[in-house]
């Protein structure tokens, strides 16, 4: 999926990256340190000056918190810092706003738009959320309903309704698609912009979760302000600048390459080794097969990862998420049965607002619960089989009446 | 929908299972890919799937020429063996992409049976004594083929055979069933117990004691056959460790057969996909209904997976590392199923035709599920994997 590895890859160039290897790197994470002692400054300053030092993503470009050099050398910068103490920005808190938004940003931002949103965005200062799914439109997404109407000033009034947003209450702002044509068809009405999720017409509203958390939100839009510098690409060209983002949103939730054993088979894995009482030859079986898949989509996710390296992509990005979901969803389940008696406990039914998404946080029940989540959320594996089907197989997509009919003719 | 952010590193991988190797070298080199271009052009011009049915319906299963071409003109019979001893000097890598073509085409050939397993025992000998280079430099020139005399079903991790015994004289008396890659096999490698413990010996096939009985074979494209021996003379191959040779055979060829099975399955997916993009009902293509589009999808996420846990096994084999024994036993008890359930799903989205003779589907699926058996069955190699990643059976 070549499209996806662009997108990915912020579709900056790379060539220039040949310049910078591992042990300039290294030179730079310690002159960093010495102008920066992690014990002496605040993680604030320390975060934005590793952002100016170009050691924030090192495949960005030079100025925008990178070096333009091969994303392959990120870890040798991340291994580095942590070994010195140095506070890290809280992957996990802002992955939105990291695996989502800042590659969107650099692919399609104006010069203004990656200066303002990129260095506070990276550092962790002003978290992002993704204004995306409607209640009327989930798998399709193009047929959303929020309305952008352009004012005669030239600012943009939205109204409409989000939902399924995940850290929306802890978000300063929020990358959002709505329609602002409804007289053309659905892909070509939509335009892609920056919201301020301070702004008074932003509602946000908890949604709880069948764990009893409320990680995600509604969100309600009401006569928000949307000044035109905060449109990201060209009007109506929303939909193909969503693609960027839905791609990348895939391998940030399939692709990330773990250690052997690690991930949802981990806890399983240590139930069975410290608890030998609940040992039977059925579940030794289901273990090891489960063990054995996760290995298989460890090495996956490893393979695709060379492939980016080398910049040879193959398509196997696609199916990463497929497979991550399926394989959460069988092992937490799996180990809800190993644990028997123990496995009828849950830890806590409270409603609580994260502050970030754990999948193999708390215990198993919560495990399984939300894993059910892996096969909804970034694409539904219906949807990401049909991807798989018409752009890897090239296999004939359904008949459809909804392509080239103005939206606002459409049936709903 | 808007999806969360990444996941959490909170479940690091368990003390007992910090295996941590250095990640495999998963992708194809140029060199890898210019074999598999050599391999399958001269496959396509000399055994594209018809004429292998009538091959294998006819008295001679195996096609000397095609072996010829195969052996001596593009090395492959010498691939694994050092350029000294007059092989190639290339690696399981490079072995594994062979088999994916091979695989890919079903074809007929002695290549796993005298390239893999007869060669990776060899190689495992004494490579000082002139039996052991002399045989290994004829089976790299391609003058002579071998096969090493243990069931097809023979996994890696077991005890070593005792069904052949050899007295004080090296004479070898005894029966090894399911031999696969016999036709044309001029020497076996047998593994045998004697006076001194377990050793290898070197068997000529067309010896008068030694009765070599094929039999109907479900897999058409690979023979087998029951091999008797009656006191038939035999040369020791001198090894410091005959089981552990024959265990190292037995590994590297185990890994290997998951790129075999992985050939197997991109084939069928890949005609499949073919098929159902030409084929008319109900007024449209039958590649467009979403249920077929779906399991299509999935069956090539399995094939991609596949493609991974069979690189990682090669790659291990290649450089030694002490990894291999897990890698082989992931690659093999997935790649397995995999290539079955391809096959599966080829004659059934092929529906009627599939079912047919004419068809060379079914040669896929009865290569497939005798590769299920062949060098361990999937459970056999968990059973194994259990064992190596400390995840131990209920007492």
């Amino acid at each position: 999926m070549a499209k996806g590895r662009e997108a990915e890859d912020g579709g900056e160039d790379r060539a220039e990256g040949g310049a910078v290897d591992a042990a300039e790197l290294r030179g730079r994470v310690r002159e960093l340190l010495a102008a920066h002692p992690p014990g002496a400054v605040s993680p604030e300053e320390f975060l934005r000056a590793r952002f100016d030092a170009g050691l924030a993503w090192v495949h960005f470009p030079r100025g925008l918190g990178g070096l333009g050099a091969p994303r392959s050398l990120q870890p040798v910068v991340d291994a580095e810092l942590a070994a010195a103490d140095a506070p890290d920005n809280d992957p996990r808190r802002i992955g939105i706003g990291l695996g989502m938004a800042a590659p969107t940003i650099l692919r399609y931002g104006t010069e203004e738009q990656k200066q303002r949103f990129l260095r506070p965005l990276w550092t962790g200062e002003e978290p992002w959320c993704q204004l995306f799914s409607e209640p009327g439109a989930g798998s399709d997404l193009a047929g959303l309903r929020t309305r952008a109407v352009r004012e005669p000033g030239g600012d943009w009034i939205v109204d409409g309704q989000k939902v399924w947003t995940s850290s929306a209450h802890t978000a300063r702002w929020a990358i959002l698609i709505a329609r602002t044509d409804p007289d053309v068809p659905k892909h070509q009405g939509i335009t892609y912009f920056v919201c301020d999720m301070t702004d008074p017409g932003v509602e946000v509203r908890p949604l709880r979760q069948l764990t009893g958390e409320a990680e995600f939100n509604e969100v309600f839009l009401t006569g928000v302000r949307i000044p035109d510098a905060h449109r990201l690409g060209a009007i109506g060209d929303g939909w193909r600048v969503a693609q960027a983002t839905l791609m990348n949103e895939r391998v940030a939730i399939g692709g990330r390459v773990l250690p052997r054993e690690a991930g949802m088979v981990a806890a399983a894995a240590a139930t069975w080794r410290e608890r030998p009482e609940l040992r039977t030859p059925e579940l030794h079986d289901r273990l090891l097969s489960a063990w054995i898949d996760a290995e298989v989509a460890r090495l996956s996710a490893e393979r695709v990862r060379q492939q980016l390296a080398v910049g040879s992509p193959g398509p196997e990005g696609a199916g990463l998420k497929l497979a991550f979901a399926r394989l959460n969803q069988r092992i937490s389940g799996l180990e809800v049965e190993l644990l028997g008696e123990d496995g009828l406990r849950y830890g806590d039914w409270t409603m609580v607002r994260p502050r970030s998404v754990d999948f193999y946080g708390r215990d198993a029940g919560y495990r399984y619960l939300r894993a059910k989540g892996n096969s909804i959320e970034g694409g539904t594996s219906e949807i990401l089989r049909n991807i798989i089907a018409e752009r890897v197989l090239e296999l004939p997509a359904e008949p459809r009446t909804d392509k080239d009919a103005a939206w606002k003719d459409l049936p709903r | 929908m808007t999806a969360p952010t990444q996941p959490a590193d909170r479940s690091q991988a368990h003390p007992a299972a910090q295996v941590r190797p250095a990640a495999p070298d998963l992708l194809y080199s140029d060199v890898e890919d210019d074999l598999r271009a050599a391999v399958r052009d001269l496959l396509a011009d000399r055994c594209p799937p018809g004429a292998v049915l009538t091959r294998v319906e006819g008295e001679q299963p195996y096609d000397p020429e095609l072996w010829r071409l195969l052996a001596a003109e593009l090395g492959l019979a010498g691939l694994l063996v050092p350029e000294e001893l007059g092989g190639q000097g290339a690696t399981a890598r490079e072995a594994a992409v062979v088999l994916e073509e091979l695989g890919g085409a079903v074809v007929p050939t002695p290549f796993l049976g005298s390239a893999v397993l007869a060669t990776s025992a060899l190689l495992r000998c004494d490579l000082a004594d002139e039996a052991v280079v002399g045989l290994l430099g004829r089976l790299a020139a391609g003058t002579t083929t071998a096969t090493l005399a243990v069931p097809l079903s023979a996994a890696p991790g077991g005890d070593f055979p005792a069904t052949v015994r050899a007295d004080a004289e090296g004479r070898l008396t005894g029966r090894v069933t399911s031999v696969a890659d016999t036709p044309g096999a001029g020497v076996l490698v047998v593994p045998a117990v004697g006076p001194d413990g377990p050793g290898l010996y070197e068997v000529a096939a067309a010896d008068a004691s030694v009765g070599v009985e094929p039999f109907s074979s479900l897999d058409l494209t690979r023979p087998l056959a029951d091999v008797s021996f009656t006191g038939s003379a035999a040369r020791p191959l001198p090894s410091a460790d005959a089981p552990a040779a024959l265990d190292a055979a037995l590994l590297t060829a185990a890994g290997l057969l998951a790129s075999e099975q992985l050939g197997v399955a991109q084939w069928c997916l890949d005609e499949t996909v073919r098929y159902l993009g030409q084929r008319h009902q109900f007024g449209r293509v039958v590649g467009s209904f979403q249920s077929l589009k779906h399991r299509l999808a999935d069956l090539w996420l399995e094939v991609v997976s596949a493609r991974a846990a069979a690189r990682a096994a090669a790659d291990a084999l290649a450089t030694g590392s002490p990894d291999a024994p897990v890698a082989v036993a992931v690659a093999q008890s997935y790649a397995a199923g995999v290539a079955v359930h391809a096959a599966e799903e080829a004659v059934q989205l092929h529906g009627g035709i599939g079912m047919t003779w004419e068809h060379p589907a079914h040669l896929y699926l009865k290569r497939a599920k005798a590769d299920e058996i062949a060098l361990g069955t999937p459970g056999r190699h968990r059973a194994t994997l259990a064992t190596l990643v400390k995840l131990p059976p209920p007492n």
